[in-house]
């Protein structure tokens, strides 16, 4: 079973659904015993990161995810989730993430050419880094995924296993043992984003 | 690099995909599910859906085919029509919308925007301008197309962008229906006043019109069209393939 966490970030309908389309397990929680049961989590969310971190530290999750995360449990963190995976981000001050991934959220801003649109939306094209990670065995290098987003993480290149070029080369996925982050949104990504749900919910 | 986005748009009411020419004489064309469905495995890179129902029955039957949709179709679905008020905003956002985008609603209440934006995000907030020269003035229109209500296009479209609206579509109303193309002199002046992703609408009658959308205005993020791809006119992955020869990125 593969736990969606609920901390009252970001609408979790398609991503429950996606996953109830592959024909996996999912339950969208904020219960302590479930998360503790599930064989995987996801950790979604859109929105602020400072409003994220501080709803997942004043419910207790985020000491529950580093926990389950640290008992070597697969964790997939998705789009504001991938960003707090990171120590911290830059988005309206500075603040502190879960630290699972060393690294830093920052604006595309700081690196993209003035003329491009921020945020990025839209549909751009994986490029496979670091080797080849399990959770992209089903898709292909090339492959279109979708992007939503106006930061990016930085300073975390050995643990980039795909990234994106939008006037610049931006993170689109990293990996750190069991922890995975995708910056674009797998559950809207057509055949590709699910064949990527599909291997991550074989991980054990 | 990021692609430019074909985007089919789905009028529906009572559970029904219907496509007026210049907004009047609405013909039954599909199912919303099964276009849907169709769209998404030939290429489409979002859906668009304006809920086109007067009642309160007809509102609840759109909310259940929006859920049938979200639940097997995993690309970026839009929906559009009879939104007001923040409960719509959820309504609709509850049921699988990943954007909402808001056309008479935020001429009523100008409010809404950025409060939908703030509650939301401003990736999730869409405003659909159905614009029309008077005077050869572009003139927005409320109500389908059907009510002038006296107001300069450009700086109204822009203090919505500046209210947190996250993209626009930019319908016209003077090449909607008409299929001789997009209107590209209303699109640059949209470009050129909003730095947000503006989706274009109105008037594409066949595949050239989108190679010429996108090489006149390279600013134009995506092309939205509806009765060229439900009657089969123009097939959205053949349309891809004419942009890539051409030059410009898509997904395929």
């Amino acid at each position: 079973m593969t736990a969606i966490i609920d901390y009252g970030v970001g609408n979790l309908f398609s991503l429950r659904s996606s996953l109830s389309f592959i024909g996996e397990d999912a339950a969208v929680t904020c219960d302590i015993g479930e998360i503790k049961n599930a064989d995987r989590l996801i950790l979604p969310g859109v929105g602020a990161f400072a409003d994220a971190a501080e709803k997942l530290r004043r419910s207790g999750l985020m000491e529950l995810i580093l926990q389950e995360a640290g008992s070597g449990k697969p964790l997939m963190g998705i789009c504001l989730g991938m960003q707090l995976l990171f120590d911290k981000s830059f988005e309206y001050g500075e603040h502190s993430g879960l630290g699972l991934v060393p690294g830093q959220v920052c604006p595309i801003s700081d690196v993209i050419p003035s003329g491009l649109k921020v945020p990025q939306i839209g549909w751009n094209a994986l490029r496979f880094r670091n080797g080849a990670s399990p959770i992209f065995k089903y898709i292909s290098e090339g492959d279109f995924v979708y992007f939503v987003h106006s930061y990016y993480a930085a300073g975390c290149d050995e643990y980039i296993i795909a990234d994106t070029e939008y006037g610049a080369c931006l993170t689109a996925a990293v990996a750190r043992g069991n922890v995975y982050g995708c910056q674009f949104h797998p559950e809207k990504s057509g055949k590709v984003g699910l064949n990527i749900l599909r291997a991550f919910c074989e991980l054990k | 690099m990021i692609t430019k986005r074909i985007i089919p748009c789905l009028d529906v009411r009572n559970g029904r995909v219907v496509k007026g020419v210049n907004f009047e004489g609405l013909s039954d064309v599909n199912s919303p599910v099964e276009l849907a469905r169709y769209y998404s495995d030939n290429g489409a890179d979002e859906l668009v859906f304006y809920d086109i129902t007067a009642s309160a029955e007809g509102r609840a039957l759109f909310t259940d085919i929006l859920k049938a949709v979200a639940s097997t179709i995993f690309i970026p679905l839009t929906v559009g029509g009879g939104i007001n008020t923040l409960e719509d905003f959820d309504r609709v956002l509850k049921c699988g919308a990943d954007k909402v985008s808001v056309n008479s609603g935020a001429i009523r209440n100008p409010a809404l925007i950025g409060e939908a934006a703030k509650r939301y995000g401003d990736q999730c907030v869409v405003i659909s301008a159905d614009v029309k020269r008077v005077d050869g003035v572009f003139t927005i229109y409320a109500k389908g197309g059907r009510e002038n209500t006296g107001m300069e296009a450009i700086e109204w479209i822009r203090r919505c962008v500046g209210d947190g609206a996250g993209e626009v579509v930019l319908n016209s109303i003077d090449t909607d229906g008409v299929k001789g193309g997009f209107d590209l002199e209303m699109l640059q002046a949209v470009c050129d006043a909003v730095s947000v992703p503006v989706i274009a609408s109105g008037g594409a009658g066949c595949a050239e019109d989108f190679v010429t959308l996108f090489k006149t205005l390279p600013k134009v993020d995506a092309g939205l069209a509806a009765s060229i791809f439900h009657f089969g006119e123009v097939r959205i992955d053949e349309l891809k393939r004419l942009l890539r020869i051409n030059g410009i990125n898509v997904r395929l």
